[in-house]
């Protein structure tokens, strides 16, 4: 217990003070760089909820990442720049896909839930393609950052910064409180046994629909970070590459744990930043590193920190 | 508190269930035997809901139950056991309880208390497990327990339910004589309290238990009534009894 206080304290302590020691460093190349961490993490930790936690193996998750920014994107397209308008709707149009998408796959499950899963992100993907009115192929300009009737500036590196660490803090503490919930102890009982869990009376459909819908929309949140944090909105968001980073993510970090999430996506970020460095060709190494990891901890890096 | 019509229900030729008409009174403890493969399960899966049958009727407590999806059921207190043992691995014994707790205690859209420190899901479930004697074993990991406790944490789960009616499908199967006998010393205090459809190899258990015994042969009953008259009949002998014990 103190291990954890201990752990989220560092934790914290480090991710807090990156901004003024990198300033200090004449290095600002990081905070961008950890700020595009954290809102990785904060998809991450949505798709744990429902990977993790409720067993449903979603390869479109990036679906969610995407429409939370287009609807930044398309908002802002259309003049309406205020964040307290354009991130209620990112979070609402992503929780309504996924209502749309959830309702119609966790009907099945296995192998079908993944293709469909992946069939309609890939949809969103094409979709974003055929929309030249907003960039199609190319993607999309966002003109100008979300305003927050000056209470927040996210032109201000170090402010956006700590913005986004609020949220991925908020995020997972909010996330880990609905799986210890009534609520989360059904969808990891449906998870570890249907058949029991029919038996003593759960209909495991509402449940997961619902965990579908509340991962869904946080994600979308995570879409509205990234489209202010790129300034630019392309429909590869919605990639089965980027659904797979994903779950990359959640898995080597540690799926059905608090902080996995987000450790798997640091280090999934500073292995590929660390071999960048070193040669082109980085995917040829952290392929082989990636399964290496898999293999030697089973319960992900969040393992090896019991957090 | 349960009637069933002119069950029916075939896989291919083979007819599972052909015709049951079984019925359990209010209290009592209805025992359920057959050699393998005579329909039991398939029996036990249609009360429960898993599977539909093809045709007759099902009424529980005056309702009719056949259309009813198994977690409907369970709602309405028609409380199951599993022949192979059907709990939370991952969760500790008292978890596995206080999720049965939970099912019972209306819908589960609660969002954010800590479900495993809540003490009205807790205290229910450790009486719970007192009750079947495993009390001590409550934060054991159900991975980590034995085949024993697993049945007796089956039926700690049944019970947490509130049940109106319990359907044990072989509680005893795969128990040790001594375990067997503990386990039947336990069901004894059950009966009079909870109408009981009990499924069972065990013919020692089902004569000490049973207030009557049907027996299944081939999908159809061939008899149905007290143990003593169940025991004498000539076609039970035949068919099962002659060969099996």
């Amino acid at each position: 217990m103190t291990g954890r206080a201990i752990f989220w304290a560092v934790v914290i302590i480090i991710l807090a003070t990156l901004p003024p020691i990198a300033s200090a460093l004449g290095q600002p190349f990081y905070i961008d760089l950890v700020r595009r961490m954290m809102i990785l993490a904060i998809a991450a930790t949505s798709l744990d909820l429902i990977l993790g936690y409720g067993g449903m193996v979603s390869f479109g998750h990036a679906a969610y990442l995407a429409l939370g920014a287009y609807s930044v994107g398309i908002l802002a397209f259309y003049g309406v720049t205020s964040g307290w308008a354009q991130w209620p709707a990112a979070i609402g149009a992503s929780a309504l896909a996924a209502l749309a998408i959830g309702a119609v796959s966790i009907r099945t499950s296995g192998i079908y839930f993944i293709m469909i899963t992946l069939a309609f992100a890939q949809m969103l993907y094409y979709l974003g393609i055929s929309l030249e009115v907003f960039g199609g192929d190319d993607g999309m300009r966002l003109k100008s950052r979300s305003l927050f009737s000056g209470l927040i500036d996210l032109g201000n590196a170090v402010s956006f910064y700590y913005l986004c660490l609020a949220l991925m803090l908020a995020a997972i503490y909010v996330t880990y409180r609905i799986v210890n919930s009534r609520f989360g102890m059904v969808i990891r009982a449906a998870k570890s046994n249907e058949a029991r869990s029919r038996a003593i009376g759960f209909s495991p459909y509402r449940y997961r629909l619902t965990a579908f819908v509340i991962a869904g929309g946080m994600c979308g949140l995570a879409g509205a970070l990234n489209a202010n944090h790129t300034n630019y909105i392309t429909p590869g968001l919605a990639s089965w590459v980027q659904s797979g980073d994903l779950m990359f993510m959640v898995i080597l970090g540690g799926m059905a744990s608090t902080a996995g999430p987000m450790l798997g996506a640091f280090a999934l970020l500073i292995a590929e930043e660390i071999l960048k460095g070193w040669t082109e060709h980085w995917q040829v190494i952290l392929g082989p590193l990636l399964v290496l990891s898999v293999i030697f901890f089973k319960r992900g890096l969040a393992g090896i920190f019991r957090a | 508190m349960l009637e069933v019509r002119g069950l029916t229900k075939s896989y291919g030729a083979l007819r599972a269930s052909d015709g049951i008409d079984f019925d359990v009174r209010e209290g009592e403890t209805h025992a359920v035997i057959g050699p393998n493969g005579a329909g039991k399960t398939t029996f036990i899966g249609q009360l429960a809901g898993e599977l539909t049958p093809d045709a007759g009727s099902i009424v529980f407590a005056g309702e009719d139950v056949t259309a009813l999806s198994a977690p409907r059921r369970a709602r309405k207190g028609l409380a199951r056991s599993f022949q192979i043992t059907s709990i939370y691995p991952e969760f500790t014994a008292l978890e596995n309880v206080a999720l049965a707790v939970q099912a019972q205690a209306g819908h589960s859209f609660r969002f954010w208390r800590a479900a495993r420190r809540d003490p009205a899901l807790r205290e229910p479930a450790r009486r719970l497990l007192d009750e079947v004697g495993i009390g001590g074993r409550a934060d054991v990991l159900a991975a980590n327990m034995s085949h024993g406790e697993h049945r007796q944490l089956e039926v700690a789960m049944a019970l947490a339910l509130r049940p109106r009616l319990l359907l044990l499908d072989e509680p005893m199967a795969g128990m040790g004589a001594e375990e067997s006998q503990r386990m039947i010393g336990f069901l004894g205090t059950l009966k009079g309290r909870y109408s009981i459809v009990l499924v069972e190899h065990d013919m020692d258990a089902v004569f000490r238990l049973a207030d009557r015994i049907s027996v299944l042969v081939y999908g159809r009953v061939i008899a149905t009534g007290a143990p003593a008259a169940v025991r004498a009949n000539p076609e039970v002998r035949a068919a099962y009894l002659g060969e099996d014990a």
